[in-house]
């Protein structure tokens, strides 16, 4: 779950990591009085979860409190268009408005799971404010590594290792301890499954600081963090996938104009692949899960159709245990309660297929049967006109 | 004619008595399985199914039953516990179907188990199985077929959908093994496949990756220095976006690390045969046994 950066700084205040002072504004006035408030230069920052919002126009700086207000009242409202939000861009509903520092140095830290070693992993660079993947790519030795033993957590040395390392002094080692260590227990507590602090700054008076703060937790660990649920922001969700999460289905939204119904995860993103071979372009990911019952595969229908780019649908399921002519009969079910009024192909395999190819083709639903994975594909693509 | 399950496996079920467990455990003594114990506690003295007897805990039911692997059922927030026990007891294969334990608890299991003997496969996955002989998880038994290729996948259905596709083809299997589509897994491919190599009976072995991660690149640089086997290959999510999990925790493009094409790359350069399409798996390894 990826929240906005004001409430990651929020959290890591918590934990005694230090950031910048700052105040969430939703209208250009509220942002004249915080601007007010924090006194001098601010920074007005757009709150969205897309990364490269500083490119896009998104982040600006006031010298003033009249300019904060007059930076805000462009901000709030503009559709930002980053790398990272697609070509319709986000539109922007709120803004951060932070003191103004007088930055020495731009570093980098992060703290990931990394897999091959099956450890948290401490990474900090010099090269901050620049993408880390970029760093990794051209220049992985300005890369520090620390893995975390999770049975000590992180030690004092590793983090004295990563200060001087980064060329840090006097003060700055200090500070710089005191925030790798309470970064670390932010990210423990809160089950994150990704900190990044990019840049990670150095001010004129050796003070360390998180200038940015991308935090995102572990969907798995939720449960324990009840508080969190609050902090997501529907907003930043594509609506159909919200709607989805509320039948337990997993959906993700793509571009082309195939919708599909899978059961199982990997087998969802083989059909996504299978379409695109055959020539057309996957609307959605969609896992129905091991059951696909007519209430599941009835749900499925209502998101996919949601979407008016759908031209086409494929159901692909492989029963297993739950036997075909079972789910045949969900589909039947479900397609006759409902107005598809789009071509649909199904593909059934597995247990009592062929029944479940019968229970089809002698249903009054014109639905198609595809025999094979590469036929149920190529059928659906022709039925698309592509 | 198999790895890691077989004829001498005595299986202990944990979760036995919940919803999953209790379908499964009924199913896999259908297949022939030797399920020797069930562990649910406060339990203890019950029986499954009126044969199996329940146990309050892992412990138990190793010096009971001699218990020699486990098939874990229970819930996420109590699984990595389950995990634990079963290490702790000395249960040497250690099977963990449940989906959804939280990243941080895997983290200390690694730990837990990096200083004991026991082989954890999972969690996130179907199991394993040695068609003829015994099955341990949740795959259908019945399209497996008692052969020489082995099968390792981070899926469920597409897995199956490959054993399938084999069958078919009168291919049969020594082993399927379902590795896990979590980020942090007990057995990865590299380690299935050290498995394989020792294994007589598999002539050459199927491996389905998918985006996420980079446990496949590392499988190619097995592949190419160690198998000595052939490798047939497919990789899922070619079509999938960057940054978003793709239902399994583990299947996410990070920024451009662990897409569908650098995998292809890496294991085509190791001479695995890549399946452009999930549909030819079982296709290209027909051209390949002959």
């Amino acid at each position: 779950m990826k929240i906005h950066e004001y409430q990651g700084k929020e959290l890591l205040r918590k934990f005694g990591v230090e950031v910048p002072q700052g105040f969430l504004a939703h209208t250009p006035a509220e942002a004249r009085k915080y601007a007010t408030e924090l006194g001098g230069t601010v920074v007005i920052k757009a709150q969205i979860h897309a990364g490269g919002r500083g490119k896009g126009g998104g982040v600006k700086l006031a010298h003033s409190a009249e300019e904060a207000e007059r930076i805000a009242s462009e901000i709030v409202g503009m559709t930002l268009v980053t790398h990272q939000t697609g070509p319709d861009g986000k539109e922007v509903g709120k803004v951060l408005v932070e003191e103004g520092l007088e930055i020495e140095r731009e570093l980098y830290l992060g703290i990931v799971l990394d897999r091959t070693t099956s450890q948290l992993v401490f990474m900090a660079s010099t090269e901050g404010g620049v993408e880390i993947e970029k760093v990794a790519a051209e220049t992985p030795e300005k890369i520090l590594k620390e893995y975390i033993d999770p049975s000590v957590g992180l030690q004092a040395f590793q983090a004295r290792k990563l200060a001087f390392g980064l060329g840090l002094q006097g003060e700055q080692v200090k500070n710089a301890l005191k925030f790798f260590a309470a970064l670390y227990k932010a990210y423990v507590e809160s089950d994150c499954s990704m900190a990044e602090i990019n840049p990670l700054v150095v001010t004129r008076d050796g003070r360390v600081l998180a200038l940015d703060a991308k935090i995102s937790f572990d969907d798995n660990a939720l449960y324990r963090h009840k508080d969190f649920y609050d902090l997501r922001d529907l907003d930043e969700e594509e609506p159909l996938e919200v709607e989805a999460s509320k039948y337990d289905l997993n959906y993700i939204k793509l571009d082309g104009e195939v919708g599909c119904m899978v059961n199982g995860a990997g087998l969802a993103m083989a059909t996504m692949d299978m379409i695109h071979i055959a020539g057309s372009e996957p609307a959605n990911f969609l896992d129905v899960g091991g059951g696909a019952s007519a209430e599941t595969v009835k749900n499925g229908f209502k998101i996919i159709l949601s979407d008016e780019n759908v031209k086409g649908i494929l159901i692909n399921i492989f029963g297993g245990i739950v036997r075909c002519d079972r789910v045949a009969k969900g589909v039947i079910e479900a397609a006759s309660t409902m107005d598809i009024g789009v071509p649909v192909v199904v593909r059934l395999e597995g247990t009592n297929a062929e029944e479940a190819a019968r229970l089809l083709e002698e249903s009054d639903i014109s639905f198609e049967v595809g025999r094979t994975f590469h036929e149920a594909a190529q059928k659906v693509a022709a039925a698309v006109g592509r | 004619m198999s790895i890691l399950v077989d004829e001498n496996t005595r299986l202990v079920v944990q979760g036995i008595t919940g919803g999953e467990g209790s379908f499964h455990t009924h199913q896999m003594l259908e297949y022939g399985t030797n399920v020797v114990a069930g562990v649910t506690p406060g339990k203890g003295g019950q029986k499954f199914e009126e044969k199996v007897p329940i146990y309050n805990t892992v412990a138990d039911a190793v010096a009971q039953k001699g218990a020699n692997a486990s098939a874990i059922f229970v819930p996420p927030p109590f699984a990595a516990d389950a995990i634990m026990e079963a290490a702790s007891a000395g249960v040497a294969l250690v099977v963990c179907i449940t989906e959804g334990i939280p990243a941080a608890d895997m983290v200390n299991v690694h730990q837990y188990l990096s200083r004991r003997k026991t082989r954890l496969v999972g969690p996130n996955c179907p199991g394993v199985i040695s068609p003829g002989l015994a099955k341990i998880g949740i795959m259908p038994g019945f399209i497996h077929k008692a052969g020489n290729v082995g099968l390792i996948s981070r899926s469920g259905t597409l897995t199956y959908e490959a054993v399938k596709q084999l069958s078919d083809l009168n291919i049969g299997q020594s082993t399927c093994i379902g590795i896990g589509g979590d980020p942090i897994i007990g057995t990865n491919f590299t380690d299935a496949l050290k498995l394989f190599k020792e294994d007589p009976d598999t002539e050459a072995v199927v491996l389905i990756g998918e985006i996420g991660g980079t446990a496949e690149q590392e499988a190619a640089a097995y592949i190419r220095d160690n198998l000595g086997k052939p490798v047939v290959a497919f990789i899922a999510g070619k079509t999938a976006p960057p940054g978003r999990r793709m239902g399994h925790a583990g299947a996410i493009i990070s920024g451009s690390e662990g897409t569908a094409e650098e995998k292809i790359a890496a294991l085509r350069s190791a001479g695995a045969h890549v399946a452009e399409s999930p549909a030819d798996i079982g296709a290209t390894m027909q051209k390949v046994l002959t």
